[in-house]
Protein backbone atom coordinates (compact mmCIF):
# COMPACT_ATOMS: atom_id res chain seq x y z
CA UNK A 1 0.00 0.00 0.00
CA UNK A 2 1.31 3.48 -0.91
CA UNK A 3 2.53 5.69 1.87
CA UNK A 4 -0.07 8.35 2.66
CA UNK A 5 0.81 12.05 2.60
CA UNK A 6 -0.87 12.53 5.96
CA UNK A 7 -1.80 9.92 8.51
CA UNK A 8 -3.52 10.57 11.83
CA UNK A 9 -4.23 7.75 14.26
CA UNK A 10 -6.13 8.57 17.42
CA UNK A 11 -4.88 12.16 17.42
CA UNK A 12 -5.75 14.01 20.62
CA UNK A 13 -4.83 17.54 21.61
CA UNK A 14 -6.03 19.32 24.73
CA UNK A 15 -5.99 22.93 25.88
CA UNK A 16 -6.18 22.60 29.63
CA UNK A 17 -9.14 20.36 30.41
CA UNK A 18 -10.79 20.86 27.02
CA UNK A 19 -9.99 18.45 24.21
CA UNK A 20 -9.66 20.47 21.00
CA UNK A 21 -9.15 17.22 19.09
CA UNK A 22 -10.08 13.80 20.41
CA UNK A 23 -9.21 10.47 18.81
CA UNK A 24 -9.14 11.74 15.21
CA UNK A 25 -7.97 9.28 12.56
CA UNK A 26 -7.54 10.10 8.86
CA UNK A 27 -5.43 8.69 6.05
CA UNK A 28 -4.91 11.06 3.10
CA UNK A 29 -3.15 9.81 -0.05
CA UNK A 30 -0.43 11.85 -1.77
CA UNK A 31 -1.88 14.47 -4.11
CA UNK A 32 -5.34 14.35 -2.54
CA UNK A 33 -7.30 17.18 -0.95
CA UNK A 34 -8.91 16.88 2.47
CA UNK A 35 -11.68 19.29 3.39
CA UNK A 36 -12.09 19.77 7.12
CA UNK A 37 -15.57 20.99 8.02
CA UNK A 38 -17.10 22.00 11.31
CA UNK A 39 -18.43 24.85 13.39
CA UNK A 40 -16.24 27.48 15.03
CA UNK A 41 -14.14 25.82 17.73
CA UNK A 42 -14.57 22.35 16.24
CA UNK A 43 -10.78 21.87 16.11
CA UNK A 44 -10.08 22.68 12.45
CA UNK A 45 -7.33 25.25 13.06
CA UNK A 46 -5.79 23.10 15.80
CA UNK A 47 -5.52 20.23 13.33
CA UNK A 48 -3.78 22.48 10.79
CA UNK A 49 -1.37 23.79 13.43
CA UNK A 50 -0.43 20.25 14.46
CA UNK A 51 0.21 19.27 10.84
CA UNK A 52 2.28 22.46 10.41
CA UNK A 53 4.45 21.39 13.41
CA UNK A 54 3.38 24.44 15.46
CA UNK A 55 1.53 22.36 18.07
CA UNK A 56 2.39 19.00 19.58
CA UNK A 57 -0.17 16.22 19.68
CA UNK A 58 -0.86 15.00 23.21
CA UNK A 59 -1.56 11.46 22.15
CA UNK A 60 -2.01 9.42 19.01
CA UNK A 61 0.23 9.26 15.97
CA UNK A 62 0.72 11.92 13.32
CA UNK A 63 2.86 11.52 10.24
CA UNK A 64 3.33 13.91 7.33
CA UNK A 65 5.00 12.62 4.17
CA UNK A 66 6.04 9.55 6.12
CA UNK A 67 7.76 11.59 8.85
CA UNK A 68 6.46 11.21 12.40
CA UNK A 69 5.53 14.39 14.26
CA UNK A 70 6.74 16.05 16.37
CA UNK A 71 9.99 14.04 16.21
CA UNK A 72 10.74 14.82 12.55
CA UNK A 73 9.28 18.36 12.62
CA UNK A 74 12.46 19.89 11.22
CA UNK A 75 12.34 17.68 8.11
CA UNK A 76 8.63 18.36 7.57
CA UNK A 77 8.76 22.17 7.86
CA UNK A 78 10.48 22.73 4.52
CA UNK A 79 7.78 20.71 2.74
CA UNK A 80 4.69 22.16 4.39
CA UNK A 81 3.07 25.53 3.75
CA UNK A 82 0.52 27.02 6.15
CA UNK A 83 -2.01 29.68 5.27
CA UNK A 84 -3.28 30.48 8.74
CA UNK A 85 -6.09 32.64 10.08
CA UNK A 86 -3.54 35.38 10.74
CA UNK A 87 -1.45 36.48 7.76
CA UNK A 88 1.85 36.08 9.69
CA UNK A 89 3.16 39.31 8.17
CA UNK A 90 4.76 42.33 9.86
CA UNK A 91 2.42 45.30 9.53
CA UNK A 92 5.18 47.91 9.36
CA UNK A 93 7.08 46.18 6.57
CA UNK A 94 5.98 46.19 2.96
CA UNK A 95 4.67 43.07 1.27
CA UNK A 96 7.94 42.70 -0.62
CA UNK A 97 10.04 43.11 2.54
CA UNK A 98 7.92 40.51 4.33
CA UNK A 99 8.29 38.02 1.50
CA UNK A 100 12.02 38.73 1.16
CA UNK A 101 12.39 37.95 4.86
CA UNK A 102 10.54 34.64 4.50
CA UNK A 103 12.48 33.83 1.34
CA UNK A 104 15.72 34.18 3.30
CA UNK A 105 14.43 31.97 6.11
CA UNK A 106 13.43 29.29 3.60
CA UNK A 107 16.49 29.68 1.37
CA UNK A 108 14.35 30.71 -1.61
CA UNK A 109 15.76 32.79 -4.49
CA UNK A 110 14.58 36.45 -4.36
CA UNK A 111 13.31 36.26 -7.96
CA UNK A 112 10.48 34.01 -6.79
CA UNK A 113 9.17 36.83 -4.58
CA UNK A 114 8.69 39.11 -7.59
CA UNK A 115 7.10 36.32 -9.63
CA UNK A 116 4.61 35.56 -6.86
CA UNK A 117 3.76 39.22 -6.29
CA UNK A 118 2.94 39.56 -9.96
CA UNK A 119 1.00 36.29 -9.98
CA UNK A 120 -1.39 37.59 -7.30
CA UNK A 121 -1.68 41.04 -8.87
CA UNK A 122 0.31 42.79 -6.15
CA UNK A 123 3.09 44.22 -8.32
CA UNK A 124 1.91 47.82 -7.93
CA UNK A 125 1.28 47.68 -4.15
CA UNK A 126 4.22 45.45 -3.21
CA UNK A 127 6.16 48.28 -1.58
CA UNK A 128 3.30 49.63 0.53
CA UNK A 129 3.34 48.81 4.25
CA UNK A 130 1.09 45.86 5.05
CA UNK A 131 -0.85 47.98 7.56
CA UNK A 132 -2.02 50.22 4.69
CA UNK A 133 -3.45 47.33 2.64
CA UNK A 134 -7.01 46.05 2.57
CA UNK A 135 -7.77 42.63 4.08
CA UNK A 136 -8.08 41.14 0.61
CA UNK A 137 -4.64 42.37 -0.44
CA UNK A 138 -3.13 41.13 2.84
CA UNK A 139 -4.69 37.72 2.17
CA UNK A 140 -3.04 37.67 -1.27
CA UNK A 141 0.32 38.33 0.41
CA UNK A 142 -0.39 35.64 2.99
CA UNK A 143 -0.96 33.18 0.16
CA UNK A 144 2.38 34.21 -1.37
CA UNK A 145 4.09 33.61 1.98
CA UNK A 146 2.49 30.19 2.36
CA UNK A 147 3.57 28.94 -1.08
CA UNK A 148 6.90 30.80 -1.30
CA UNK A 149 9.00 27.67 -0.75
CA UNK A 150 6.85 25.52 -3.04
CA UNK A 151 5.55 23.18 -0.34
CA UNK A 152 4.34 19.68 -1.22
CA UNK A 153 1.67 19.79 1.48
CA UNK A 154 -0.54 22.88 1.73
CA UNK A 155 -2.51 23.60 4.88
CA UNK A 156 -5.15 26.20 4.12
CA UNK A 157 -7.31 27.80 6.78
CA UNK A 158 -10.13 29.55 4.93
CA UNK A 159 -8.03 30.34 1.83
CA UNK A 160 -10.81 32.38 0.22
CA UNK A 161 -11.34 34.64 3.23
CA UNK A 162 -11.65 38.34 2.31
CA UNK A 163 -11.03 37.64 -1.39
CA UNK A 164 -13.27 38.90 -4.19
CA UNK A 165 -13.97 36.47 -7.07
CA UNK A 166 -11.21 37.96 -9.24
CA UNK A 167 -8.62 37.60 -6.46
CA UNK A 168 -9.84 34.08 -5.69
CA UNK A 169 -9.22 33.23 -9.33
CA UNK A 170 -5.70 34.70 -9.14
CA UNK A 171 -4.68 32.62 -6.13
CA UNK A 172 -6.34 29.41 -7.35
CA UNK A 173 -3.25 28.19 -9.30
CA UNK A 174 -1.13 28.75 -6.18
CA UNK A 175 -3.32 27.02 -3.61
CA UNK A 176 -5.37 24.62 -5.73
CA UNK A 177 -4.69 20.91 -5.82
CA UNK A 178 -2.99 19.13 -8.68
CA UNK A 179 0.70 18.74 -9.57
CA UNK A 180 0.91 16.01 -6.91
CA UNK A 181 0.34 18.59 -4.18
CA UNK A 182 -1.54 17.45 -1.11
CA UNK A 183 -3.98 19.93 0.45
CA UNK A 184 -5.81 20.16 3.73
CA UNK A 185 -8.31 22.99 3.75
CA UNK A 186 -10.84 24.28 6.20
CA UNK A 187 -13.87 26.22 5.15
CA UNK A 188 -17.17 27.48 6.44
CA UNK A 189 -18.60 26.94 2.96
CA UNK A 190 -19.15 23.15 2.87
CA UNK A 191 -20.32 22.92 -0.75
CA UNK A 192 -17.32 24.87 -2.12
CA UNK A 193 -14.89 22.87 0.01
CA UNK A 194 -16.41 19.53 -0.99
CA UNK A 195 -16.21 20.50 -4.65
CA UNK A 196 -12.42 20.58 -4.34
CA UNK A 197 -12.01 17.68 -1.93
CA UNK A 198 -11.23 14.01 -2.39
CA UNK A 199 -12.01 13.32 1.25
CA UNK A 200 -14.10 15.18 3.83
CA UNK A 201 -13.47 15.20 7.57
CA UNK A 202 -16.40 16.44 9.63
CA UNK A 203 -15.32 17.65 13.06
CA UNK A 204 -17.72 18.27 15.91
CA UNK A 205 -16.35 19.31 19.32
CA UNK A 206 -12.95 17.92 18.35
CA UNK A 207 -14.25 14.48 17.35
CA UNK A 208 -14.48 13.09 13.84
CA UNK A 209 -18.18 12.82 12.96
CA UNK A 210 -17.34 11.32 9.57
CA UNK A 211 -14.45 10.78 7.18
CA UNK A 212 -15.94 10.18 3.77
CA UNK A 213 -15.49 10.95 0.08
CA UNK A 214 -17.60 14.04 -0.77
CA UNK A 215 -20.13 12.05 -2.82
CA UNK A 216 -21.00 9.99 0.26
CA UNK A 217 -21.55 12.92 2.61
CA UNK A 218 -25.28 13.32 3.16
CA UNK A 219 -27.27 16.47 3.87
CA UNK A 220 -28.38 15.25 7.35
CA UNK A 221 -24.72 14.60 8.25
CA UNK A 222 -23.81 18.18 7.29
CA UNK A 223 -26.81 19.62 9.13
CA UNK A 224 -25.86 17.66 12.26
CA UNK A 225 -22.27 18.92 11.96
CA UNK A 226 -23.35 22.56 12.04
CA UNK A 227 -26.35 22.14 14.36
CA UNK B 1 23.78 32.08 10.09
CA UNK B 2 21.68 33.35 7.18
CA UNK B 3 18.53 32.93 9.29
CA UNK B 4 20.13 34.98 12.08
CA UNK B 5 21.03 37.72 9.63
CA UNK B 6 17.55 37.66 8.11
CA UNK B 7 15.88 38.12 11.52
CA UNK B 8 18.41 40.76 12.61
CA UNK B 9 17.96 42.71 9.41
CA UNK B 10 14.19 42.54 9.75
CA UNK B 11 14.33 43.70 13.39
CA UNK B 12 16.61 46.65 12.65
CA UNK B 13 14.46 47.63 9.69
CA UNK B 14 11.32 47.47 11.84
CA UNK B 15 12.97 49.66 14.49
CA UNK B 16 14.11 52.20 11.91
CA UNK B 17 10.59 52.32 10.57
CA UNK B 18 8.66 52.49 13.84
CA UNK B 19 11.16 53.92 16.39
CA UNK B 20 9.28 52.08 19.13
CA UNK B 21 12.22 50.96 21.27
CA UNK B 22 15.35 53.10 20.98
CA UNK B 23 13.83 56.55 21.55
CA UNK B 24 12.14 55.24 24.70
CA UNK B 25 15.45 53.83 25.99
CA UNK B 26 17.31 57.08 25.22
CA UNK B 27 14.65 59.33 26.72
CA UNK B 28 14.47 57.18 29.84
CA UNK B 29 18.25 57.36 30.33
CA UNK B 30 18.46 61.11 29.75
CA UNK B 31 15.55 61.77 32.10
CA UNK B 32 17.13 59.59 34.78
CA UNK B 33 20.44 61.48 34.55
CA UNK B 34 18.57 64.79 34.87
CA UNK B 35 16.70 63.44 37.92
CA UNK B 36 19.96 62.28 39.52
CA UNK B 37 21.56 65.63 38.70
CA UNK B 38 18.93 67.45 40.75
CA UNK B 39 18.22 64.74 43.34
CA UNK B 40 21.84 64.37 44.40
CA UNK B 41 22.23 68.16 44.52
CA UNK B 42 25.86 67.91 43.50
CA UNK B 43 27.58 69.46 40.53
CA UNK B 44 29.66 66.33 39.92
CA UNK B 45 29.84 62.74 41.10
CA UNK B 46 32.68 60.24 40.75
CA UNK B 47 33.93 56.79 41.66
CA UNK B 48 31.49 54.22 43.02
CA UNK B 49 28.53 56.62 43.08
CA UNK B 50 29.03 57.58 39.42
CA UNK B 51 29.46 53.94 38.43
CA UNK B 52 26.29 53.01 40.30
CA UNK B 53 24.23 55.76 38.69
CA UNK B 54 25.46 54.89 35.19
CA UNK B 55 25.05 51.12 35.61
CA UNK B 56 21.57 51.26 37.14
CA UNK B 57 20.35 53.66 34.47
CA UNK B 58 21.64 51.49 31.64
CA UNK B 59 20.20 48.40 33.31
CA UNK B 60 16.68 49.82 33.52
CA UNK B 61 16.90 51.24 30.00
CA UNK B 62 17.94 47.77 28.80
CA UNK B 63 14.97 46.16 30.55
CA UNK B 64 12.73 48.69 28.86
CA UNK B 65 14.14 47.67 25.47
CA UNK B 66 14.09 43.96 26.25
CA UNK B 67 10.38 44.18 27.03
CA UNK B 68 9.74 45.16 23.39
CA UNK B 69 12.02 42.57 21.76
CA UNK B 70 9.38 39.95 20.98
CA UNK B 71 6.25 42.12 20.82
CA UNK B 72 6.05 42.12 17.01
CA UNK B 73 6.67 38.36 16.96
CA UNK B 74 3.83 37.80 19.42
CA UNK B 75 1.30 40.30 18.06
CA UNK B 76 1.92 39.88 14.33
CA UNK B 77 2.52 36.15 14.08
CA UNK B 78 6.30 36.39 13.77
CA UNK B 79 6.81 33.43 16.11
CA UNK B 80 4.67 31.12 13.99
CA UNK B 81 6.23 32.36 10.77
CA UNK B 82 9.72 31.74 12.15
CA UNK B 83 8.80 28.32 13.56
CA UNK B 84 7.43 27.26 10.17
CA UNK B 85 10.85 27.76 8.59
CA UNK B 86 13.38 24.93 8.53
CA UNK B 87 15.98 26.82 10.56
CA UNK B 88 17.73 26.40 13.90
CA UNK B 89 15.55 28.06 16.56
CA UNK B 90 18.61 29.50 18.25
CA UNK B 91 18.97 31.76 15.21
CA UNK B 92 16.13 33.78 16.78
CA UNK B 93 18.01 34.04 20.09
CA UNK B 94 21.19 35.13 18.38
CA UNK B 95 19.41 37.69 16.20
CA UNK B 96 17.39 39.16 19.07
CA UNK B 97 20.42 39.36 21.37
CA UNK B 98 22.43 41.03 18.61
CA UNK B 99 19.61 43.50 17.94
CA UNK B 100 19.49 44.27 21.67
CA UNK B 101 23.27 44.76 21.69
CA UNK B 102 22.99 47.20 18.76
CA UNK B 103 20.21 49.12 20.58
CA UNK B 104 22.38 49.35 23.69
CA UNK B 105 25.42 50.59 21.75
CA UNK B 106 23.33 53.30 20.06
CA UNK B 107 21.82 54.22 23.43
CA UNK B 108 25.26 54.51 25.05
CA UNK B 109 26.66 56.63 22.22
CA UNK B 110 24.06 59.21 23.29
CA UNK B 111 23.64 58.47 27.00
CA UNK B 112 27.27 58.22 28.14
CA UNK B 113 28.28 61.70 26.85
CA UNK B 114 25.07 63.05 28.42
CA UNK B 115 26.05 61.36 31.69
CA UNK B 116 29.50 62.96 31.46
CA UNK B 117 27.99 66.36 30.80
CA UNK B 118 25.30 66.27 33.49
CA UNK B 119 27.02 64.37 36.29
CA UNK B 120 30.64 63.50 35.74
CA UNK B 121 32.58 66.73 35.57
CA UNK B 122 36.05 66.47 34.03
CA UNK B 123 36.30 64.54 30.74
CA UNK B 124 37.45 60.92 30.99
CA UNK B 125 40.25 61.32 28.46
CA UNK B 126 42.34 58.13 28.13
CA UNK B 127 40.17 56.36 30.75
CA UNK B 128 37.34 56.24 28.20
CA UNK B 129 38.78 53.05 26.65
CA UNK B 130 38.48 51.27 30.00
CA UNK B 131 34.87 52.40 30.41
CA UNK B 132 34.06 51.21 26.88
CA UNK B 133 35.45 47.75 27.72
CA UNK B 134 33.37 47.52 30.90
CA UNK B 135 30.20 48.70 29.16
CA UNK B 136 30.73 46.34 26.21
CA UNK B 137 30.94 43.33 28.55
CA UNK B 138 27.90 44.58 30.46
CA UNK B 139 26.02 44.97 27.17
CA UNK B 140 26.59 41.31 26.34
CA UNK B 141 25.06 40.30 29.69
CA UNK B 142 22.15 42.72 29.24
CA UNK B 143 21.52 41.50 25.69
CA UNK B 144 21.65 37.79 26.41
CA UNK B 145 19.71 37.85 29.69
CA UNK B 146 17.32 40.52 28.37
CA UNK B 147 16.50 38.32 25.36
CA UNK B 148 16.06 35.21 27.50
CA UNK B 149 13.81 36.97 30.00
CA UNK B 150 11.81 38.63 27.25
CA UNK B 151 11.26 35.28 25.52
CA UNK B 152 9.92 33.88 28.81
CA UNK B 153 7.78 36.91 29.61
CA UNK B 154 6.20 37.29 26.19
CA UNK B 155 4.17 34.11 26.70
CA UNK B 156 2.65 35.39 29.93
CA UNK B 157 -0.25 37.75 30.45
CA UNK B 158 1.67 40.03 32.82
CA UNK B 159 4.72 40.30 30.58
CA UNK B 160 5.49 43.91 31.54
CA UNK B 161 5.88 42.81 35.16
CA UNK B 162 7.54 39.47 34.52
CA UNK B 163 10.53 40.95 32.64
CA UNK B 164 11.91 42.99 35.58
CA UNK B 165 10.84 40.41 38.18
CA UNK B 166 12.92 37.69 36.51
CA UNK B 167 15.50 39.93 34.89
CA UNK B 168 16.69 41.96 37.88
CA UNK B 169 17.78 39.01 40.06
CA UNK B 170 19.51 37.38 37.10
CA UNK B 171 21.30 40.62 36.24
CA UNK B 172 22.33 41.44 39.80
CA UNK B 173 25.79 39.80 39.61
CA UNK B 174 26.43 41.55 36.28
CA UNK B 175 25.29 44.84 37.78
CA UNK B 176 27.67 44.46 40.74
CA UNK B 177 30.60 43.51 38.52
CA UNK B 178 29.92 46.39 36.11
CA UNK B 179 29.67 48.96 38.89
CA UNK B 180 32.83 47.67 40.60
CA UNK B 181 34.77 47.57 37.33
CA UNK B 182 33.64 51.05 36.28
CA UNK B 183 34.21 52.75 39.67
CA UNK B 184 38.00 53.34 39.40
CA UNK B 185 37.61 54.54 35.81
CA UNK B 186 35.02 57.12 36.85
CA UNK B 187 36.99 58.37 39.88
CA UNK B 188 38.27 61.95 39.59
CA UNK B 189 42.04 62.40 39.25
CA UNK B 190 42.51 58.71 38.63
CA UNK B 191 44.47 57.06 35.86
CA UNK B 192 43.15 53.64 36.80
CA UNK B 193 41.98 51.12 34.27
CA UNK B 194 39.14 48.74 35.24
CA UNK B 195 40.16 45.99 37.70
CA UNK B 196 40.91 42.76 35.85
CA UNK B 197 39.11 40.66 38.48
CA UNK B 198 35.73 42.31 37.85
CA UNK B 199 36.20 42.30 34.08
CA UNK B 200 36.90 38.58 34.26
CA UNK B 201 33.80 37.95 36.39
CA UNK B 202 31.72 39.94 33.92
CA UNK B 203 33.17 38.01 30.95
CA UNK B 204 32.56 34.67 32.68
CA UNK B 205 29.00 35.70 33.47
CA UNK B 206 28.50 36.55 29.78
CA UNK B 207 29.80 33.15 28.67
CA UNK B 208 27.77 31.18 31.24
CA UNK B 209 24.50 32.92 30.35
CA UNK B 210 25.17 32.73 26.62
CA UNK B 211 25.59 28.95 26.93
CA UNK B 212 22.58 28.63 29.24
CA UNK B 213 20.39 30.66 26.89
CA UNK B 214 21.54 28.56 23.94
CA UNK B 215 20.60 25.40 25.84
CA UNK B 216 17.10 26.47 26.95
CA UNK B 217 15.88 28.81 24.21
CA UNK B 218 14.52 26.00 22.05
CA UNK B 219 12.19 24.93 24.88
CA UNK B 220 10.89 28.47 25.33
CA UNK B 221 9.49 28.37 21.80
CA UNK B 222 7.61 25.11 22.34
CA UNK B 223 3.84 25.33 22.52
Amino acid sequence: MDQPAIELRGLTRRFGERAALADVSVRLPVGATLAVLGRNGAGKSTLLRILATLLRPHSGRVSVLGQPLPRAAYAVRARVGLLAHEPLLYRDLSGRENLDYHARLHGVAPERVQRLLEAVGMGARADDPVRSLSRGLVQRLAVCRAVLHEPIVLLLDEPGANLDPQAAELIEPLVGGGNGRTCVLTSHDPSAAMERADLVLGLRDGRASFVLPPAEVTEPQLRKLYA
Amino acid sequence: MSATLAVLRKDLRLELRTFETLPAMVLFSLSTFVIFHFALARTTISGQLAAGVLTVTLLFAALLGAGRLFVAEREQGGFDAFLLAPVDRNALLLAKATAMFVFLVVLEVIAVPAFGLLLLGPPLGPRLAGLVAVIALADVALSVIGTLVSAIAIHTRARDMISPIIGLPLLLPALIATARAAAPVLAHRSAASPPGKWLLILALYDVVFALLSYAVFDFLLED
